[in-house]
């Protein structure tokens, strides 16, 4: 029926553990603005708007952070005469 | 157009943030487009209790200092697609939040979304009168012992003076969820009785939550309680407190009692 019942039964307290070990050691690094992946968020929306005019509506970006990988997706839609503007 | 919420206590460690995300959810479960916004600017952890932690992008503060669009800060939920949270900055000061800034997003909220939730940072700051500052209700969470009944009265207090309804001279609608009530504290006479919380604060009742191991397991998954366990005792009592909260009256189930609370009141047969 319900899974996290099933699941329930089992300890809960390790994926506290996890899910605190991953978060915390992102949240450090994160002091001092040496977070990778916000800085890569940063410049990448810097260099596009460098060659055209970004809608701020048309993007959409998402970050998955994990213990070993984690994971930006920057999604941006280009309009066809994006490029003219730069031009 | 939405309606404003604020979970607010004036105590920490009450259950505010626990509140919001399953209140947020078993709105959402209903069909209810929900949107739970964290105001601990600096000590964020609804998006913990929520399990989006990984996935925060933006936040309120990005928003407000127009950074970021509204629409890149809202993390939608994995489980409940009409579910949404927009997270508390961790690393901004909360001098931050500008009532400008603050009003604006509420406001946007409120065309997009059936319930802006916002949970309330503990004290009596900036970030506590920011996030009731444009509610339409209240909800005061309030543990059944003495410190935290005196500081919900004092946060009642503000509500009627501090936000933008009372400055305009209308009432603020506010109900007391009563959290981590523990029956067998309760049947032993050693704990506040619902009765005595009600009738110093004066507010009428949405829900007992029972204190339980439920809630702590949901939040080490990640889940709010209704999600996480949705048969499980707080689980039904914050279903209770939802279709409350949309208007329907029903009897408050005490936890522990076989009748409810109003059917006690009412009920009781002649001895």
């Amino acid at each position: 029926m319900n899974p996290f019942r099933f699941f329930s039964r089992a300890q809960s307290a390790p994926a506290a553990r996890e899910r605190l070990q991953v978060l915390l050691a992102h949240e450090r690094a994160a002091t001092g603005d040496s977070d990778l992946v916000n800085k890569l968020r940063d410049e990448i929306l810097k260099a596009i708007s460098k060659h055209m005019q970004v809608d701020d509506e048309k993007v959409s970006i998402k970050m998955e952070r994990g213990a070993q990988v984690s994971t930006l997706a920057v999604d941006i839609e280009i309009p066809f005469n994006a490029g003219k503007k730069a031009a | 157009m939405g309606k404003v919420i604020v979970v607010t206590s004036g105590k920490g460690g009450v259950g505010k943030t626990t509140s919001s995300a399953a209140l947020g959810a078993a709105l959402a479960q209903n069909g209810e487009k929900v949107v739970v916004v964290d105001f601990d600017v600096g000590l964020r952890n609804l998006d913990l209790v929520m399990g989006a932690e990984r996935r925060v992008v933006y936040d309120l503060v990005n928003v407000i200092q127009g950074e970021a669009k509204l629409t890149q800060a809202l993390i939608r939920d994995k489980r409940v697609e009409t579910l949404y949270l927009l997270p508390a900055s961790q690393t901004r000061d909360k001098d931050n939040l500008t009532p400008e800034g603050v009003e604006k997003v509420i406001t946007a909220l409120k065309n997009a979304f059936d319930w802006v939730i916002c949970d309330s940072p503990a004290g009596i700051e900036r970030g506590a009168t920011l996030a009731m500052r444009h509610a339409d209700v209240a909800i005061v969470v309030t543990n059944p012992e003495v410190s935290s009944v005196r500081d919900s009265d004092r946060i009642i207090g503000l509500l009627d003076s501090k936000t933008l309804k009372a400055e305009n001279g209308e009432r603020i609608e506010k109900h007391l969820l009563l959290t981590r009530y523990d029956a067998a504290r309760a049947e032993r006479g050693d704990m506040l009785k619902v009765e005595d919380v009600l009738e110093i604060l004066s507010i009428p009742l949405l829900g007992i939550i029972p204190e339980s191991m439920d809630v702590l397991r949901a939040s080490n998954v990640g889940a709010p309680v209704t999600l996480a366990d949705g048969r499980s005792a707080p689980a039904l009592a914050y279903f209770e407190a939802t279709r409350r909260l949309k208007g329907e009256t029903l009897p408050v189930t005490v936890p522990g009692e076989k009748r409810s609370f109003l059917g006690k009141i009412f009920g009781r047969k002649a001895a």
